[in-house]
């Protein structure tokens, strides 16, 4: 029965070759959102029945990505400027950009004393930050630097991550026994293993603000649309709060 | 090509050449050991120095940023020698290039001594050569195309490194800021100008590099 195997077949490659459901919205997130945006997924999926699939790198690979065609509906970056350039550029869909977290920065010490003092008194070997030219969050953790009054006295101390998952992950090794983080990375973690954290005032640095977009290929998604308001409804809100951000309204 | 640029490529330069002298040193007795022995570890000790073929780089340095921190013995033990960490450090990434690079030194070394006719050194040995006289005057002058070429791919390889060092330098200028390192940052940070000087450079290298190999290799063996 040839007929019969040569459906059999199509019908299993159709079944492999499957187009993405009607009510799927394919999200590009930054590295530091992922815990954040997991928690999210799962909660805007219980609630609507739409399907969200992740994609996560840091957000200059994304933002080149999306510029080269990359199939996205939404865009959480971890900046505003990439955003800003895709609108620029008429990749996004006018008037859908809007911030939707504020990370805050923290000085993190799995051994406890995170403080101000101990960034002065330098009586450590490695500090990691994340690449101030690449990521946000070490743009912010130079500008504290410099408010604090060390930047030439840790120069020699420095090590940057690409991002501040790296700068995160040297630290968490033990390789670097301080670290500016995000705060989302520290509460992510078990409790026990937290250590401590000084979160310096938000009037020392620029606050980091990362905006969300609705791409042109998520136009016409019903989910894409209803998942930016889920970001922005007081559900999604809570979420935020939880894993250490605040909101655009901040 | 600015002065960071130029830094990083000097750097690249410095680290392959330590290291392909490094592996060298290291290469000869173990691809040595490896064409002559009938030891049972043999496959083993193969397989290990053929690993870093095989792993992604990011395996090897996820291991080495672990294995190399302060809270290890070997990144412990060198804390207390010389104040400095391993990790984020010129030697840190010799290191790791060196094992990165392994089997780029032993396996060219180890097809040349396996070519060394066995009764040359038989009768060495029969006019009372000690081995390593034997060694020195027979097995290395009939390997010098393979010395060679495992000098060649060592430094090549080593400057083509990426991800290990992504991994366990933390891109400090003159210390871990390698060429690879400069031209990720110049496309990240939108600078295609920095990354086409920087990448064009390692282009021609690594097609001149690979053109010698070939050239060598094509060209028929000397009658000794």
């Amino acid at each position: 029965m040839p007929h019969r195997s040569l459906f059999f077949l199509l019908v299993v490659l159709g079944a492999l070759m499957r187009p993405a459901a009607a009510a799927e919205v394919r999200v590009a997130v930054a590295g530091n959102f992922v815990p954040a945006m997991e928690a999210l997924e799962a909660a805007f999926e219980a609630e609507t029945g739409h399907e969200v699939t992740l994609a996560a790198g840091s957000t200059g690979k994304l933002y080149a990505q999306i510029v080269h065609g990359a199939p996205f509906d939404v865009f959480l970056a971890a900046d505003e400027d990439r955003p800003a350039r895709l609108e620029a550029g008429g990749m996004t869909v006018p008037g859908s950009r809007f911030t939707y977290a504020v990370g805050r920065i923290v000085l993190w010490a799995p051994d406890g004393a995170a403080n101000e003092e101990r960034l002065k008194a330098g009586d450590f070997r490695r500090l990691a930050v994340a690449n101030p030219s690449l990521a946000p969050y070490g743009a912010a953790a130079m500008q504290v630097i410099g408010a604090v009054g060390v930047e030439e006295a840790l120069a020699p101390k420095l090590v940057l991550g690409e991002d501040v998952g790296q700068a995160f992950a040297f630290v968490r090794t033990g390789n670097a026994e301080l670290g500016f983080v995000a705060l989302s990375q520290i509460l992510a973690l078990p409790e026990e293993e937290r250590g401590g954290w000084w979160t310096p005032a938000q009037a020392l640095y620029t606050p980091v603000r990362q905006d969300a977009a609705l791409l042109r290929r998520g136009a016409e998604n019903e989910a894409a649309t209803a998942f930016l308001d889920f970001l922005r409804s007081a559900a999604g809100r809570a979420v935020l709060e939880r894993y250490g951000y605040g909101d655009g309204a901040e | 090509m600015s002065g960071a640029d130029a830094a990083a490529l000097w750097l690249t330069v410095r680290l392959a050449l330590v290291v392909t002298a490094i592996l060298l040193a290291l290469g000869t007795p173990l691809g040595w050991w490896l064409a002559r022995t009938r030891s049972r570890a043999r496959p083993f000790v193969e397989a290990v120095v053929a690993l870093p073929l095989v792993l992604p780089p990011t395996v090897l340095g996820f291991y080495l940023l672990i294995g190399l921190g302060p809270a290890s013995p070997i990144g412990g033990a060198w804390l207390e020698l010389t104040g400095g960490t391993l990790t984020f450090s010129f030697t840190g990434l010799v290191l790791a290039s060196v094992l990165y690079s392994l089997p780029f030194a032993v396996q060219p070394l180890q097809a040349a001594f396996e070519a060394v006719p066995e009764p040359l050194l038989e009768a060495a040995q029969s006019l009372r050569a000690s081995p390593l006289d034997a060694f020195w005057s027979i097995a290395v002058p009939l390997s010098a195309r393979g010395f060679l070429i495992a000098a060649v791919l060592s430094f090549a390889h080593t400057i083509g490194e990426f991800g290990v060092v992504l991994m366990v330098g933390g891109n400090i200028a003159g210390e871990t800021r390698v060429v690879s390192i400069a031209i990720y940052e110049a496309v990240e940070t939108l600078s295609y100008g920095d990354a086409h000087a920087l990448s064009l450079i390692l282009l021609s290298f690594s097609f001149a590099v690979l053109l010698c190999v070939a050239l060598f290799r094509r060209r028929p063996a000397r009658a000794v």
